[in-house]
């Protein structure tokens, strides 16, 4: 199995957790070609999340933005409320397989978080999920329902009590427990093959999308947009659209404040390359080579680093990678909720201003395909206190 | 290759006894004060001083070294700083061996040619990056035996003989045995398990084992360094800088040092 994306990847990991690795790698390569592991993956992804998606034409806010029919798939309409759950799954038949009786993961938004418990409680597995203070805070409702769905949920305070800092916690608790315990990582980055077998789990996202957008407009998209922060959803998606070159791909970064204040978490258009949580990828970094803290109101996108595939689609040209700030994701946010009766979440309503901002440049005749990656009812807090301190401002 | 790491391991065979490895977070509690307490744990005992290099994401490192990081980067220090009090121990202490220690981040951020000219210069012997593994040491690798520093390899109770084996194929100066399954930090007792693993790396590898992770008093450096080569004495260390107590730390290191005699 290829261990790298061009330079990119890689297993930067302790000695400690590398014969683990390679056992994952191998019941991995196993599994993906069991019969009946794909068969009970898909059962579950069909009963249990409810695949497939629909990938809804969402006519108002394509009026709004004129230009490209924009269309919406619908991973908010999954289980537990975002794409996470593809993966979750996943990698939970994998611990059964592995024989692993806990489930340990680190989340941001929390939305991974609660993929993990949920699927911890279907499978009868302890689970604890690590978690930045600060977006313990600021995700209070998510930290309930992974309380709920009885998993433990750590508070990490070191560092910036962010989503990087919950990564180091996971990782520091997995050397000592690996032999019975499964770290469920939530986005592609980590060691080889986490950002490949992520990427896997997610790819289902881009071959639906592709094949309903075929049978809808008898066409391809001209362009695929997706929130990157590690960047699960966008190569999900991506996926499915790679080897076609005339369908146009973007990643959206988050902005934050915007690029010219250092104050955001655009890893690929504001960082450069170096080695965190296991690969090598583009990184926030000071000149000294610490990293940065990420900047972002979205906690899911608030990482200094990026899944090393998209470092290699960026660095490739394949994926075009532009970023969005706080204050035009949450217009989109505003605008996709009152018009379309869609409450997105703060992730996806970055992909979703890139998209307000591209359907100009096309005719209606053309298509855009924005990954509608989450629903925003975590956020409703979040937004209030935005607005209120821009209001402030 | 470092003929000084190699010269420390034959006197400490000489002598009867495993040689002391200690960890220092340099930078922490400040840049200023690491050059003296160096050499103080240098007198009291110690043949080989690991600089641990602060990072912002230390992974594979426990409460105490992390503070200390954290301590050294709050304090303002940068990786030239670590060079220059690295230098500086080099002059005064022409015999102890010096190893970087350091997350793979911070050496690939510096420039892996640069960094190897410069610690060949200072008189560096080693490096060990705890998140480089046999799978992607390829691209430093090279650059370590060109400039004639050691690689230290590390091995964990998770590791399989042949993989051991393969890992330190190649490699020089001594290899650095993880006692347990877990991150750095102060623990009170061992794994029962680890003398036997000890002695059977001892029998396989073709390097000096050391033993650390974990070592904190001078019994727990005896009962390891009876079937280890050389024990690594760190969080035990730094807990007692983070306190403000060097001359603790300082004592900490000359028991375990008569300890070992």
């Amino acid at each position: 199995m290829n261990t790298h994306f061009g330079i990119y990847g890689g297993q930067y990991i302790a000695e400690t957790l590398m014969p683990t690795l390679i056992e994952l790698e191998q019941v991995y390569l196993t599994a993906k070609e069991d019969p009946e592991f794909q068969r009970e993956l898909h059962e579950l992804l069909v009963d249990y999340v409810g695949r497939e998606t629909p990938l809804y034409h969402a006519k108002r806010l394509s009026a709004a933005a004129g230009g490209a029919k924009i269309f919406l798939k619908r991973e908010d309409l999954n289980h537990t409320g975002a794409h996470k759950i593809n993966n979750t799954i996943g990698q939970a038949l994998l611990a059964r397989r592995m024989g692993k009786k806990r489930l340990i993961a680190e989340t941001g938004a929390g939305m991974h978080g609660v993929g993990t418990a949920t699927v911890a409680a279907l499978f009868g597995m302890e689970c604890d999920v690590f978690m930045g203070a600060v977006d313990v805070e600021r995700q209070a409702p998510n930290v309930e329902r992974m309380r709920a769905l009885g998993a433990r949920v750590i508070a990490v305070t070191s560092g910036s009590a962010t989503l990087k800092d919950a990564m180091n916690e996971a990782i520091r608790n997995w050397v000592a427990t690996a032999e019975d315990t499964f770290y469920v990582i939530g986005t592609v980055a980590g060691p080889h093959p986490y950002p490949t077998m992520v990427r896997d789990f997610q790819s289902v996202i881009g071959t639906e999308s592709r094949r309903q957008i075929l049978a809808r407009t008898g066409n391809l998209p001209a362009e695929v947009i997706a929130c990157v922060g590690g960047g699960s959803n966008a190569m999900g998606i991506f996926s499915g659209f790679l080897d076609d070159p005339m369908v146009k791909l973007t990643g959206v970064e988050a902005g934050g404040d915007g690029l010219e204040t250092g104050r955001h978490a655009a890893s690929i258009n504001g960082g450069r390359v170096g080695v965190l949580h296991g690969c090598k990828t583009y990184l926030l970094q000071t000149d000294d080579g610490q990293i940065r803290e990420a900047y972002s109101v979205s906690a899911g996108l608030d990482y200094p680093g990026v899944g090393p595939e998209h470092s290699f689609l960026a660095d490739s040209g394949r994926v075009r990678y532009t970023a969005i700030n706080d204050d035009e994701a949450v217009a989109a946010f505003d605008l996709l909720t009152r018009c379309e009766g869609i409450i997105p979440a703060l992730e996806s309503s970055h992909a979703v201003a890139e998209a307000l901002k591209a359907a100009a440049g096309y005719t209606p005749e053309e298509s855009i395909i924005v990954c509608l990656s989450g629903r925003g009812d975590k956020d409703m807090d979040n937004i209030r206190k935005y607005k209120e301190n821009r209001g402030r401002k | 290759m470092s003929v000084r790491i190699d010269r420390i391991f034959e006197r400490c065979r000489a002598e009867g006894r495993p040689a002391l490895i200690v960890y220092v977070t340099v930078g922490c509690p400040a840049p200023a004060e690491s050059p003296e307490l160096i050499d103080r744990l240098i007198a009291a005992g110690a043949d080989i001083i690991e600089l641990g290099v602060p990072f912002s994401d230390p992974m594979a490192d426990g409460p105490v070294i992390q503070q200390a990081g954290q301590t050294a980067l709050n304090a303002g220090t940068e990786f030239s700083e670590v060079l220059k009090i690295a230098a500086g121990v080099r002059q005064r202490h022409p015999e102890t061996g010096l190893v970087l220690f350091s997350y793979y981040n911070v050496l690939f951020s510096h420039g892996l040619e640069r960094l190897g000219g410069e610690l060949r210069d200072i008189g560096v012997d080693g490096i060990l990056a705890v998140d480089l593994p046999l799978e992607e040491r390829d691209e430093f690798f090279p650059v370590c035996e060109r400039f004639g520093l050691d690689l230290i390899p590390l091995v964990s109770p998770a590791t399989s003989p042949e993989r051991a084996k393969r890992i330190t194929a190649g490699c020089r100066g001594f290899v650095y045995y993880i006692t347990v399954r877990g991150v750095t930090g102060v623990r009170t007792s061992l794994p029962p398990e680890l003398a036997g693993e000890l002695e059977e790396m001892r029998r396989i590898l073709p390097l000096p084992v050391a033993a650390g992770f974990g070592i904190s008093t001078p019994e727990m450096a005896r009962s390891a360094g009876v079937h280890a080569d050389a024990v690594v004495v760190g969080s035990a260390v730094m807990k007692r800088v983070l306190e403000r107590d060097s001359n603790g730390a300082v004592e900490l290191i000359a028991r375990i040092a008569e300890a070992l005699r």
